[in-house]
């Protein structure tokens, strides 16, 4: 026989390389980058442009003296410099994000496709109506979807995110006091202790006085706080609750709170953030909510984007509705669509424009597109099964954590750190659960439970990842339990150690600095 | 010299009618590692209960209350440069201002070294 | 239902263990009244990706694109060429479909890119520091004068007449709802120097714009003496990001605040949104700043990382006393403004500039030889505002007519303030000698 005996070896040998130095600062797939400045210069470029004729300026002298000096990367080292930097992230697309009042699910790519239709993505916001019915038309469809879902007679679309929507009703609570001729004396703004912090914030941001109200043993707001704090009514301007509330449970005395607010001259603003978990089920209009933003990147699916842009269109009843921002769109009597863009005619008493232009029309193509593949038939479910998966997660869980409150949770369950041996804290447990490759929950929110674990599974995670998640946290909860001192330095195996914040923090590093040595030689 | 103390964790050191202000050791250990301190301008004056500086930690910024009315005199504006020194030396090196005391008989409302101590036992 | 794996058998099973019957017992806390038992009434049923497509396609089609013809439209948002890199990055799903970095030690890549960023914003803005981007222009501008009423402690904002109308009224209606007083000045095409005059001792800030809604560019550095001799902040705004790489930048001007719109490098014109606002100052108010900030800081091995910092600012944790009620901001538009940015570079992006500016002098030569046209804008970088002898409604209408998008009419901008026949323009990068020619052609047959 002809035998070749060169070759690879086909079987793994044993040693033993666990902490092995590399010298490029690599390990393996992940490799090291540094800041962009570190790799170009000012020089480089990865567009080619046409070279500049000459022409003579007409600036008037009103000339940059200073060039940025910042440095541009070729095409290649850009697209390596961000992949690189890509692997150093976690995402939905990778695996379960249960980042509790986060809403982290499933970001369709039909979405993204619609959105980069030359016909939504290249229309400017500014051009002759005539040339963009399309757009106006998608606005409105998108419109009549929001105030369908939420049973509300109107809707401003223009506010870009969910604390913009808080604003959005806000200053129309506070536009609707003004008309009322009691703008200067209605300024206490109720807030529970367990709300969104944007919610306090916002409530500031319009002139408001934020009084704050307890909640109850059952993590709902507590009647008789509330009521005590009605005591005295005519200083109030209303009442700003989320529900399903922070701590992932529904209301139960919301109409009855709605009452208490209306006899007392104010208005109900509901935080809509965790609408998601109601969608298709319940409608706010029959709450006695009078204003409500929807998160369309929560609830309807429009990517989050490593922090934005979100898209917070705000639902109006009919006593706030007069007050809604411009612009909005009408469709006319000849079956033209239109943009009322200024405080005047059927506007005459909005409280004016937040924003440049007409709102998040990339996020609106999104939403609309999830709406439509997911039906009324498909919401609904989206509901149920966002709040099975998180009763599932705390059926799961309840016997090894401590589960904040009794009975069925909403979309999202919450555990405090009541079950954690002395010195091991809630971020310990969340950090190891990166070693196990998961995102992790919410921790220390809401305030009103102690080293708060909020776990918001959402509805487009299978079965069998919800087992591999439970299992997992489950293994690090006894382990948190029994006191394992080597959850302190977790994570072990992100691409980062623990990062030291309070450095950070007390001498800021914000930007970066070219070395000494360089900058001299610039000079 | 005397030190009086707050319920909300400030603490005094009077001489004559001058007193040194600043925040507890248990208050800093509450707070954690403190990265800021925001300081009033010499010359400001306050009321008994109104802010007039705020300590930042990492998890939380905390308005600082006047103990007693008054109008500073001198602030430390070395916690500007070095916030970690009201961790080393809360009660020490890292007081806050000082002030020239308007009302010297408001220290009758405060607590003193016993009681404060009692106090945080308390919490 | 093609985005929910959970099957019948799963959900039987799923309920089993939590002991409940359906998905009903999860809902027994709603008032009874308000409990759906159908459907929604109104609305569509699930429909596949075929079908979906094939509205919003014809939803699309009824739109005119920036891309289809001669386009000359500016006032706050610009067509700009991006590059296809741009788009594939901000689509690499570990970009997209993240949260917010809260978690370090997994969100290396988005903060590094946030870091990245508020360096870029910091040298185009020639300002100290940066924050990681605010929702768009307008509500930058808006949160810089009530940040200089914090800093200032003073009640008293100024506006420009130059000034974009939309960020003029974002600002106005933030500053009303706090108890401060906006001053706005006569609407100006070449008034952003009034603004000097105008600042008084109980001044916070004086807003102005360059290059302005009318495409004036200002050296707005007499401004800021006056601001500062009275103990006033010069906020300094911008609309087209690009300009920067030629035209003089906040900072050099002495701007406090430098507050603008960032769309025009990386991102679409997308009817209006997203966008990315751009929020830059000096770095003794930094701890007055709202929004995200990210800074360098080391890991438990030493390394080097990025995490977001001074956030007791924010209202997570400050409440009630936060410097903004901001949460989400605009990530994955700075991070497309980013990623461009880094293919320009700073050579390619003075470049560009160049290019834009001479394309809007080409077409400002070019319409100002027509009989009856004036270009009303003394100075500018890459638009302008011309007046015709007819009623720009009418002249637009007619240019659409022609193929060409000719502009904005000053008056939706403006009502009411006798603008009836001028129209703002603007050409960039994207316009062509023929486009120009075009627009000049059918101009001349209007009027």
């Amino acid at each position: 026989m002809g035998m070749n005996t060169q070759g690879r070896p086909t079987a793994p040998a044993s040693a033993s390389g666990a902490t092995l130095e590399t010298v490029s600062g690599s390990r393996g797939l992940l490799q090291r980058e540094d800041l962009l400045f570190e790799i170009g210069t000012p020089e480089t470029t990865g567009v080619d442009l046409p070279k500049p004729k000459g022409t003579k300026s007409r600036l008037g002298g009103v000339k940059r003296k200073v060039d940025t000096g910042l440095a541009g990367l070729s095409e290649p080292q850009a697209v390596r410099h961000y992949m690189r930097l890509s692997q150093k992230n976690y995402a939905i697309d990778l695996g379960l994000f249960p980042l509790g009042s986060c809403t982290m699910k499933h970001n369709p790519r039909l979405n993204e496709k619609m959105a980069r239709l030359s016909g939504f993505a290249d229309i400017h916001p500014l051009q002759p109506q005539a040339t963009v019915q399309g757009a106006l038309e998608l606005i409105n469809e998108l419109a009549t979807w929001l105030k369908t879902l939420t049973g509300m007679p109107s809707v401003a679309m223009s506010p870009k995110a969910g604390a913009h929507g808080e604003l959005c009703g806000m200053l129309a609570i506070r536009q609707a006091l003004i008309a009322r001729g009691e703008g200067e004396t209605r300024k206490r703004v109720l807030v529970p202790e367990s709300a969104h912090g944007t919610n306090p914030a916002t409530a500031v941001q319009c002139g408001f006085i934020v009084d704050e109200i307890k909640a109850d043993k059952r993590g709902r707001v507590d009647m008789e706080d509330l009521k005590s704090k009605l005591a005295r009514t005519d200083d109030i301007a209303g009442i700003m609750l989320t529900n399903p509330n922070t701590c992932g449970l529904f209301e139960t005395d919301i109409k009855n709170i709605a009452d208490l607010i209306h006899k007392a001259g104010g208005y109900f603003y509901c935080d809509g953030a965790n609408f998601n978990a109601i969608v298709g089920r319940v409608r706010p209009g029959d709450l006695g909510v009078d204003a409500m933003h929807i998160n369309l990147h929560k609830t309807f699916s429009t990517p989050h984007g490593g922090g934005g842009p979100g898209s917070g269109p705000t639902v109006f009843s009919e006593a706030l509705a007069p007050y809604a921002p411009v612009p909005f769109v009408t469709k006319d009597e000849d079956g033209l669509y239109r943009l009322v863009e200024h405080v005047d005619g059927e506007a005459s008493e909005s409280f004016g424009r937040m924003v440049a232009f007409h709102g998040q029309m990339g996020m609106f193509v999104r939403a609309l597109t999830y709406m439509l593949s997911h039906g009324a038939d498909g919401l609904k479910q989206v509901a149920e099964d966002a709040v099975l998966n998180a009763n599932y997660v705390q059926a799961r869980l309840k016997h090894v954590m401590t589960p904040a409150f009794d009975g069925f949770c909403m979309h999202e369950a919450l555990f405090s750190d009541a079950f954690t041996a002395d010195g091991i804290e809630t971020i310990d447990i969340a950090k190891a659960l990166i070693d196990e490759g998961y995102h992790p929950m919410t921790m220390y929110f809401p305030l009103v439970v102690h080293g708060a674990m909020l776990i918001e599974p959402t509805e487009t995670e299978s079965k069998a990842e919800l087992d591999r998640f439970c299992d997992a946290l489950e293994s690090i909860a006894r382990r948190a339990a029994q006191g394992d001192e080597t959850l302190k330095g977790a994570p072990y195996l992100a691409p980062a150690k623990r990062l030291d914040e309070t450095r950070a923090a007390r001498k800021p590093v914000l930007k970066w600095t070219a070395p000494e040595p360089e900058r001299v030689a610039a000079e | 010299m005397t030190t009086y103390y707050t319920k909300d964790h400030e603490w005094i050191r009077v001489d004559g009618d001058t007193g040194t202000v600043g925040i507890t050791t248990y208050a800093a250990g509450q707070l954690g590692d403190v990265v800021y301190v925001e300081l009033p301008e010499t010359g400001a004056k306050f009321a008994r209960g109104d802010d007039f500086a705020v300590v930042e930690s990492v998890k939380a910024a905390s308005d600082v209350y006047a103990p007693v009315s008054g109008s500073v005199l001198e602030v430390n504006s070395a916690l500007t440069e070095a916030p970690e020194k009201v961790n080393e030396a809360a009660q020490g090196d890292a007081w806050f201002v000082r002030v020239k005391l308007a009302d010297a008989g408001e220290l009758s409302d405060l607590m003193d070294e016993a009681a404060y101590a009692a106090f945080c036992e308390g919490l | 239902m093609r985005y929910l794996p959970l099957t019948p058998e799963d959900r039987a099973s799923m309920l089993a263990t939590i002991g409940a019957k359906s998905a009903d017992d999860f809902y027994t806390d709603v008032p009874k009244a308000a409990r759906l038992k159908a459907k929604i009434a109104g609305l569509p049923d699930h429909q596949g990706e075929l079908a979906v497509e094939r509205h919003m396609t014809k939803l699309a089609a009824k739109n005119r694109s920036a891309s289809s013809g001669p386009f000359f439209v500016g006032a706050g948002a610009y067509k700009h060429h991006v590059p296809a890199t741009v788009d594939m990055i901000i689509q690499r799903s570990e970009f997209l479909t993240t949260y917010t970095p809260y978690q370090p030690e997994i969100a290396q890549g988005t903060l590094q890119t946030l870091f990245e960023f508020q360096t870029q914003v910091a040298a185009l803005t020639a300002m100290d520091v940066a924050n990681a981007s605010m929702y768009d222009g307008s509500t930058s501008c808006a949160e810089a004068a009530v940040m200089a009423a914090r800093v200032t402690k003073r009640k008293k904002v100024i506006l420009s007449g130059g000034l974009h109308p939309h960020y003029a009224a974002a600002t106005r209606l933030l500053c009303e709802a706090q108890g401060l007083t906006v001053v706005q000045l006569l609407v100006a095409i070449d008034g952003e120097g009034e603004l000097a005059k105008s600042v008084d001792g109980e001044t916070a800030c004086v807003i102005g714009q360059s290059p302005n809604v009318f495409g004036t560019v200002t050296d707005l550095s007499g401004v800021a003496k006056s601001a500062h001799d009275k103990g006033a902040l010069l906020v300094s705004v911008f609309t087209e990001a690009v300009s920067l790489g030629l035209v003089t930048p906040p900072g050099e001007m002495g701007a406090d605040i430098a507050a603008g719109e960032g769309q025009s490098i990386g991102n679409g014109l997308n009817f209006g949104g997203p966008y990315v606002g751009l929020f830059a100052c000096k770095e003794k108010l930094v701890r007055q700043m709202p929004g995200r900030l990210c800074g360098e800081t080391v890991d438990a091995d030493g390394n080097r990382g990025f995490v977001l910092t001074l956030s007791t600012r924010e209202q997570h944790i400050r409440r009630d006393k936060a410097t903004s009620n901001i949460c989400t901001n605009s990530g994955l538009c700075a991070l497309a403004f980013t990623s461009h940015m880094t293919l320009l570079g700073g050579k390619g992006l003075k470049q560009l500039a160049e290019l834009n500016h001479e394309a809007a002098c080409e077409l400002a030569d070019t319409l100002g030889a027509l009989k009856g046209v004036e270009v009303l804008t003394p100075r500018f970088f890459n638009e302008f505002a011309i007046r015709t002898p007819v009623d720009a409604e009418a002249v637009l209408a007619m240019l659409d007519e022609a193929g060409v998008v000719g502009g904005v009419r000053a008056s939706r901008l403006f009502p009411g303030d006798h603008m009836g026949d001028v129209i703002l323009v603007a050409a960039t990068e994207c316009t062509t000698t023929e486009d120009i020619a075009a627009y000049a052609a059918a101009l001349k047959e209007i009027i």
